[in-house]
């Protein structure tokens, strides 16, 4: 039987400590869509998704009233774009535009917040339709309004594909120059991965990986608020027993994703996936991952010991919600992206937080310089250098990491990026000025790590 | 379906009456019932069983938030899975 105080808690934690579920994502197979022309391509690319995620807005609302519970984004993601398109590069020119374009249509059509999965993965080598894939990329995000893209430019196996990264620097600039009237919002919604996984419910980097199953609901779960809330009733806890709170704290946190996961999967005719343990932040106030590292010491994030204090967190997120979930998977960490999270704002703001501080907090969490926004006028290259060490960090250390950088056009260190909504505010953090180019330019591949050969 | 039904808010003569009289109307029978004072706050939580209730639970909690709106509290009607998930292994 309940007691009072576990019901009370659950509702203290719904009411004020912002408990939410971020996303529901229903992982979507197209590849069976492709042939007969690249018109009948879109068509049926269309259709699918029109079909397969009609009920997927409803139904998500429907589990928020009985469950009392608020699920903010209801997504698809897809098989990757550069693959749908592939046989019809070599004589169509617009096949990934208008890809891009039926993506979109087909999101707005099912009510969803965002599709994702206009992507490819050229961790070793680009191919002549992910050419054409890249060469489309930055008119067809600036162009639609719910497409998210990503490409996976390295992996542990491989390396990092430098040419790709070089590349990737230019849409990243160009990507902000095209959408310079609206913030340069095209940067937020695409991302570079290494070792990107194939069962990940967030944006932008989801995508249906080509070993998934045709329908799959995944689940990433939230709960900062939750975690701080918990911890502050310790204020004088050592690190262990803070890590046992945590753990106890991203359990029930898990096990409600978990509830959501299933019983959406079972109404949408779709396979139960992966709850994606990651503490997802907003830019609300009581919704910071920034302020639970405050709340367990560090006077601002940023400080000397915000990596150690991360760490600990991320570990005690993960090994808590491992139980509490039937299968982990997705990015699982904690995500620590400026614009999205209001403490993360505070700390760049009053100069306690650098784009260097964050990078090695990288290296303990999912996913990577998130959000990042940076000067307008910082060159291709040195973007592409930003991107390189963070990939490099993942390949070296066997994790997925990513860059989602906004060069915020026109826009000087210390200026501010207002996005509104989930994706916040971003102030201009400054980069190094010293130039990579050279180092950058040399292009080809940065070999995998020797701890890559396990077999 | 068995739901959790909780009151919280400023106590207030006749919060259970008219509750109460709500779930006999739409033919929904509460299994157990319990009240606790949190600081200066009541609560109360009921367990009912709403699988003979006329009405969806959509709509029922509709109309308790309502209710709850107008006599000054928060009332929320939950399915009792989520506490279960969240609190038993």
């Amino acid at each position: 039987m309940l007691s009072n105080k576990e019901i009370i808690e659950t509702i203290d934690m719904l009411d004020n400590q912002n408990l939410d579920v971020r996303t529901i994502t229903l992982s979507l197979s197209l590849l069976d869509c492709v042939g007969g022309g690249a018109e009948a391509t879109c068509e049926r690319v269309y259709d699918r998704i029109a079909r397969r995620a009609e009920n997927l807005v409803r139904v998500g609302g429907e589990i928020e009233r009985e469950y009392g519970v608020p699920i903010v984004n209801k997504r698809v993601s897809v098989t990757p774009a550069s693959l749908i398109g592939a046989s019809f590069a070599a004589y169509d020119k617009n096949i990934y535009f208008k890809l891009a374009k039926t993506l979109d249509k087909a999101a707005k059509r099912v009510g969803i917040d965002f599709i994702g999965g206009f992507s490819a993965l050229v961790h070793k080598g680009i191919t002549e339709y992910e050419d054409a894939f890249l060469n489309a990329l930055p008119q067809s995000i600036a162009e639609t309004d719910l497409v998210c893209a990503s490409v996976n430019a390295a992996s542990t196996k491989s390396g990092v594909n430098m040419d790709a990264v070089v590349r990737l620097g230019k849409t990243v600039k160009e990507l902000s120059r095209l959408t310079a009237d609206r913030g340069s919002i095209g940067c937020a919604k695409f991302v570079v991965f290494a070792n990107s996984v194939e069962d990940n419910p967030f944006m932008a980097g989801a995508y249906c990986g080509i070993g998934e199953g045709g329908a799959t609901v995944n689940v990433g779960v939230s709960g900062p608020g939750v975690v701080k809330a918990a911890i502050e009733k310790y204020k004088n806890a050592d690190l262990a027993q803070l890590a046992e709170v945590i753990k106890r704290t991203a359990f029930k946190i898990t096990r409600l994703g978990q509830l959501v996961c299933e019983t959406a999967a079972k109404r949408l005719n779709a396979g139960a996936g992966v709850i994606d343990l990651s503490l997802a932040p907003t830019p609300k106030a009581g919704d910071s991952v920034a302020r639970i590292l405050e709340e367990m010491g560090l006077e601002s994030v940023g400080a000397h010991g915000t990596t150690a204090c991360l760490a600990l967190l991320n570990d005690a997120v993960k090994k808590g919600g491992l139980m509490a979930a039937r299968e982990c998977g997705g990015l699982s960490g904690a995500f620590i992206p400026v614009s999205e999270d209001e403490g993360m704002i505070a700390a760049v703001k009053r100069g306690a937080l650098t784009i260097e501080k964050l990078e090695a907090m990288t290296c303990v969490c999912s996913v990577g310089l998130d959000m990042v926004a940076i000067p307008g006028d910082t060159p291709a290259e040195t973007v592409s250098a930003i991107i390189a060490d963070e990939l490099a960090i993942g390949v070296v250390n066997n994790k997925t990491t990513a860059a989602r950088l906004i060069p915020a056009h026109g826009l000087k260190e210390g200026a501010v990026l207002e996005f509104g909504g989930l994706l916040g505010s971003a102030p201009v953090m400054p980069v190094n000025r010293f130039s990579p180019a050279k180092f950058i330019l040399r292009g080809g591949r940065i070999p995998a790590p020797i701890h890559s050969l396990r077999n | 379906m068995k739901a959790i039904l909780s009151v919280i808010g400023k106590d207030k003569v006749g919060i259970i009456a008219k509750v109460s009289g709500y779930l006999q109307g739409i033919g929904a029978n509460i299994e157990d019932i319990s009240q606790t004072i949190l600081q200066d706050y009541f609560a109360m939580i009921m367990l009912v069983d709403i699988s003979r209730a006329e009405i969806k639970l959509d709509r029922i909690t509709e109309s308790l938030e309502k209710m709850g709106k107008e006599i000054g509290v928060s009332i929320r009607l939950q399915h009792e899975d989520v506490f279960h998930a969240m609190h038993k292994i």
